[in-house]
């Protein structure tokens, strides 16, 4: 059996079993609805239903109910779209990369990171959709067989890889999250008692029986599926920023973009993991799982993803100076001091300074300030992409063009729409779904069980 | 039936000493090391999945020629549209993309094919709270037939299991 350092902190806290941990996971799930969950329920939905109106009337009239204009051609719809696909990043990267360097520390929170991440990219993806206008023609962006030549698709563009990298995303993060979902539907299946429910955890765990040959085939699969999605991770938010980096717009054209995109997906992923999760531990009853070590280990993660954007920025300001390019420096100097340079100090402090109050250990080990400052990264996150995407389009090369963007109320209400969604989506997720994966924190739980380490640390003795 | 992997492990390597052939484990959680001593072969599936990423490049590239250089070669802002070598860097993203949707599907579908895990079907685990926190180790007699039943209960009444169900099939 595998031994950790005594030193290490524990990973799960207090005296758990095998048991326990299955309890206190199925517990929840078998039991009635807590009031809080009904009330946030609420809520959401509420937001949610709004949010699918204003995209219905949006498709009925046309996307002219949005305020893009002739010059400012994106605005919300795509800083909106980036902004969920970075969310997105942060759940791959937790179950994957993590999982290839072996952090235990994952295994509390990686269901629902996945879950997040899943959430998100449908989030993302109704943005480019409804984007095109003509939503029921939406296959087009397929290479198929058709009565125009056939014509195809382009597969020199940026916008085109996206489709590719996002349905990909998308469909191999659900896969990811699904066979880990197995086996701990197959404990729910075993634990509850009524039969409508048994028969739908039943088909849901595909009669998982928890072999040792199927165990072996999981952990292979689990390892490859990791092994492939990590240069997916950094690929699909690569591709991303390629739709802007391509294109001959000062502001956009930086060969800096796909590594800076990538690591600021990161950043605000892991922001909004720590916004989900503060929350979820306490209304689950799960800070025996998800604690302070945890917390801290995501904002160190924060820490250091929050520095390279900041490098970033900073890299990005002094090129456009020294490449001696009157139109870049100019999209930078009206950045910072133009009609919206109050969205580019927004973002300045929130997502290059706030992230370095983390240096400070109590700061970082303390559950109120993490909450906070993660709303103000994704709030910094946000910004990040409306100032990309805004400001440089506002004024192009022609001055008798220039013009400025205003949000319409369909605009808000799309945006606030989609995180009602998502949080409805969320709140599904957290009732019905095993939100720590089961399996995995049973095999920790000897080598990073509070309980087991201190017998451990006394028979040594 | 156990209720610790660590000595279910001990008991089977020393009754597999013995020369008992045991049919299977079923366990809430992976067991490491439990594999080589119940003779668990290493699976092929991490193979089959290069095989299938390799299918996905070959099928990638092949779509994209035939969409992009020989059915309808387009000028797109003067790039190179003439062979596939030539246009092959703007086409990298969508031939790794693929590679990988391939490659994690096909693996997914042989892995719940080979483990017979499919919606809708049946649980075989022969209790249910061996998806808890107990672990059972299946011993059959027809795969032992050197021994007679007696001799196996005996020998598996040795061991540290905490319970022993004697099911008589067929």
């Amino acid at each position: 059996m595998q031994k950790e350092a005594a030193i290490r902190e524990p990973l799960i806290l207090g005296d758990k079993s095998y048991k326990d941990i299955t309890d206190d996971v199925v517990g929840p799930i078998v039991g009635p609805a807590p009031r809080a969950w009904k009330i946030l329920i609420t809520l959401t939905g509420i937001v949610a239903f709004y949010g699918v109106g204003c995209i219905l009337y949006l498709i009925a009239t046309g996307i002219g109910v949005w305020g893009l204009n002739k010059t400012v051609g994106w605005a919300w719809d795509i800083t909106n779209f980036v902004w969920w696909v970075g969310i997105g990043h942060a759940g791959t990267l937790i179950s994957a990369v993590l999982l290839l360097f072996r952090q235990k520390w994952r295994m509390a929170i990686n269901r629902s990171a996945e879950a997040m991440t899943i959430f998100a990219v449908i989030m993302a993806a109704i943005f480019p959709g409804i984007h095109m206008g003509r939503i029921w023609v939406s296959y087009w962006v397929l290479p198929l067989p058709n009565q125009f030549g056939s014509l195809w698709v382009n597969f020199n563009s940026p916008l085109l890889w996206d489709v590719f990298a996002i349905s990909t995303y998308f469909s191999v993060s659900l896969v990811f999250w699904y066979i880990g979902l197995i086996p701990d539907f197959a404990t729910i299946r075993d634990r509850v008692t009524k039969p409508l429910p048994k028969k739908i955890y039943g088909i849901l765990s595909f009669g998982w029986s928890g072999r040792a040959k199927n165990w072996t085939r999981f952990e292979e699969v689990s390892l490859v599926l990791a092994g492939i999605a990590t240069p997916l991770v950094f690929s699909v938010h690569s591709i991303v920023s390629m739709d802007f980096a391509t294109s001959v717009i000062p502001g956009w054209h930086t060969t800096i973009f796909p590594p800076y995109f990538v690591s600021g997906a990161v950043f605000s992923g892991f922001a909004m993991v720590q916004t989900l999760l503060l929350i979820m531990r306490k209304t689950m009853r799960l800070e025996n799982y998800i604690h302070v070590k945890h917390v801290e280990y995501m904002n160190i993660v924060i820490i250091v993803t929050g520095s390279i954007v900041g490098v970033a920025y900073l890299t990005e300001l002094f090129i456009s100076w020294y490449s001696g390019v009157e139109y870049e420096s100019y999209a930078f100097i009206n950045r910072f001091s133009g009609p919206y340079a109050w969205s580019y100090w927004i973002m300045m402090t929130c997502n290059v300074i706030s992230p370095q109050l983390f240096w400070v250990k109590k700061w970082r080990r303390n559950l109120l300030f993490t909450f906070v400052l993660s709303i103000v990264v994704n709030i910094g996150m946000w910004f990040e992409r409306y100032v990309i995407i805004v400001t440089s389009l506002h004024r192009d090369y022609d001055p008798s063009s220039w013009g400025e963007f205003h949000a319409t109320s369909i605009d808000i209400g799309i945006f606030i729409g989609t995180i009602g969604i998502f949080g409805t989506l969320f709140l599904l997720f957290a009732r019905f779904f095993p939100v720590l994966a089961l399996n995995e924190l049973k095999s920790i739980l000897k080598s990073s069980g509070e309980n087991y380490k201190k017998k451990q640390h006394s028979d040594q003795h | 039936m156990f209720d610790d992997e660590e000595v279910l492990m001990h008991d089977a390597e020393k009754l597999v000493e013995k020369g008992i052939r045991v049919k299977d484990v079923y366990s809430p959680f992976p067991i490491h090391g439990l594999d080589p001593i119940i003779g668990v072969k290493r699976t092929r599936l991490a193979i089959a999945s290069f095989m299938y990423a390799t299918a996905g490049t070959s099928l990638a590239l092949l779509g994209m020629w035939y969409f992009m250089i020989s059915d309808w070669p387009m000028n797109i802002g003067g790039k190179p549209s003439f062979t596939l070598i030539q246009n092959l860097p703007a086409f990298i993203p969508v031939t790794f993309e693929f590679s990988v949707l391939c490659a994690a599907h096909g693996m997914a579908i042989t892995y719940l094919l080979r483990n017979g895990t499919l919606p809708g079907m049946p649980a075989s685990n022969p209790d249910p709270r061996t998806t808890d926190d107990k672990f059972v180790m299946e011993i059959t007699t027809d795969q032992n037939s050197q021994f007679s039943a007696e001799e196996i209960e005996n020998m598996v009444r040795g061991t540290e299991m905490i319970e022993l169900s004697i099911k008589d099939y067929e």
